[in-house]
């Protein structure tokens, strides 16, 4: 794929906030047409990278782009192509949902009134209600039809939805779903919990402690890594060639998740293919990529060889 | 276009344990063998299936590609994926309750001679298999 058809890309980004970096040496080349999974803990640098990305927050080292525009140096143009949906979900709580709209409309020149109107419609939400007294659910299915009636080609979306019931969560996902299927949007998504995204990323990029673990495709990710099990009392050597991504031990059992490059067939180790949350988890309980040899993130091809 | 309701509806089971492209595949060629899917119906398009089941669109253009491989449905341009002729299963609703009928009285056997689930399972799975197979 070209340089020019990456949707998001930065290089050695970074933020620092005072003395301590919110996030660093972030390089990450997201193909367009994805939903990216950014997955990490509170405080991991998550929201900085969206807000860079958004032209809100300026990097203190590095570049971000967007579809090849800088958001500082080129903001009307990576303005008029990002929807940006701030996890504090920006609504006037005085407004009526129908005002909201007019709002966007004034505002966005690519405005679909049509498509703000059957999103609604398919949430329920009554255009004569006002913003105030909606449910939190309900302020977020707004806010997100907000930046989805703007038709952007790329949507940053941080945390859309902490804190919503199960109902409300399923109506927001389904309307950004039918979105990206109408307009072939990119998405970043971020959320503290990969269980909220697993099955709609194709993408993953994991932060933790201000730097970036793994971002690759989905397919990718699943098939580089393993779950190694043996017992305890003769934990046998390493196959070669791997690097440690976590290691947890019981009474009686050694679990080694590792990242490989080529497939296993040691037989002195039982060898599983670990799901995305054990593998996400992997990477944040261990914080930081010490023992990663294999610690770039890959460029842009799928492999299809994951099952 | 789509203002007919979709004919299957589709689920993903996290238990399972199977890739979600997997199990839309699966629940399609169930579908066809049931007789839920009959040839010429159209498949819920990729619009309808992300609102069914919160899934990524190309997972569904995926499992439907793989289905097209395998001569289960065809994509007709502008028009949405369609099961094809070759793909419907030739036994018949009574033909299929009377041999559910006669596995039943087969399955009521296998338990009073002692089998649990799991054992009933993998003697079916045996049995399906090409007989040179199990010749041992």
């Amino acid at each position: 794929m070209s340089e020019a058809g990456a949707a998001l890309e930065t290089v050695g980004l970074g933020k620092r906030y005072g003395r301590k970096w919110g996030l660093r040496d972030c390089s990450v080349r997201l193909p367009r047409g994805r939903i990216a999974a950014l997955v990490g803990p509170n405080g991991a640098g998550k929201s900085t990278l969206l807000r860079m990305a958004a032209g809100i927050t300026r990097p203190s080292a590095g570049e971000v782009r967007v579809f090849g525009h800088s958001p500082q140096r080129q903001t009307v143009d990576v303005l008029r192509e990002i929807g940006y949906l701030d996890q504090e979900r920006p609504l006037y709580r005085a407004f009526r949902v129908g005002e909201m709209l007019r709002f966007g409309e004034r505002l966005n020149p690519n405005w679909c009134e049509a498509a703000a109107r059957d999103y609604l419609d398919a949430l329920e939400i009554p255009t004569g209600s006002k913003v105030g007294n909606l449910s939190i659910g309900q302020q977020a299915q707004v806010a997100l039809t907000m930046c989805l009636a703007k038709r952007p080609a790329l949507l940053l979306l941080d945390e859309p939805v902490a804190a919503l019931d199960p109902v409300a969560r399923e109506g927001l996902m389904h309307i950004l779903l039918r979105s990206v299927v109408d307009n072939n949007t990119t998405v970043v998504i971020s959320s503290h919990a990969i269980s909220d995204l697993a099955t709609i990323c194709d993408y993953v990029i994991i932060l933790s402690a201000s730097r970036v673990h793994v971002a690759d495709d989905l397919d990718y990710v699943l098939a580089s890594h393993r779950l190694l099990m043996a017992s305890s009392e003769e934990t046998p050597e390493l196959p070669p060639g791997v690097a440690v991504v976590s290691t947890t031990h019981s009474e009686r059992q050694t679990n080694v998740l590792v990242r490989v490059e080529q497939p296993l067939t040691d037989p002195s180790w039982q060898v599983v293919e670990p799901t995305l949350e054990e593998i996400v988890i992997a990477y944040l309980r261990e914080k930081g990529p010490r023992n990663l040899a294999l610690g770039q993130p890959r460029g842009g091809d799928s492999s299809d060889d994951a099952r | 276009m789509e203002s007919r309701r979709p004919l299957i509806n589709f689920r993903l089971d996290p238990r399972t344990g199977l890739a979600p492209y997997r199990q839309l595949v699966d629940q399609v060629r169930q579908a066809v063998s049931l007789g839920l899917l009959r040839p010429g119906d159209r498949l819920p398009s990729v619009r309808e299936v992300v609102t069914q089941v919160t899934i990524n669109p190309n997972t569904v253009h995926r499992a439907y590609r793989d289905l097209e491989h395998e001569g289960v449905v065809e994509g007709r341009a502008g028009l949405g994926t369609f099961v094809t002729a070759s793909a419907s299963s030739r036994v018949t609703a009574k033909d299929r309750n009377v041999l559910l009928e006669e596995l039943r009285g087969w399955v009521g056997r296998a338990r009073q001679a002692g089998l649990d689930d799991e054992g009933i399972a993998a003697l079916v799975a045996v049995a399906v298999l090409p007989e040179d197979i199990v010749s041992r």
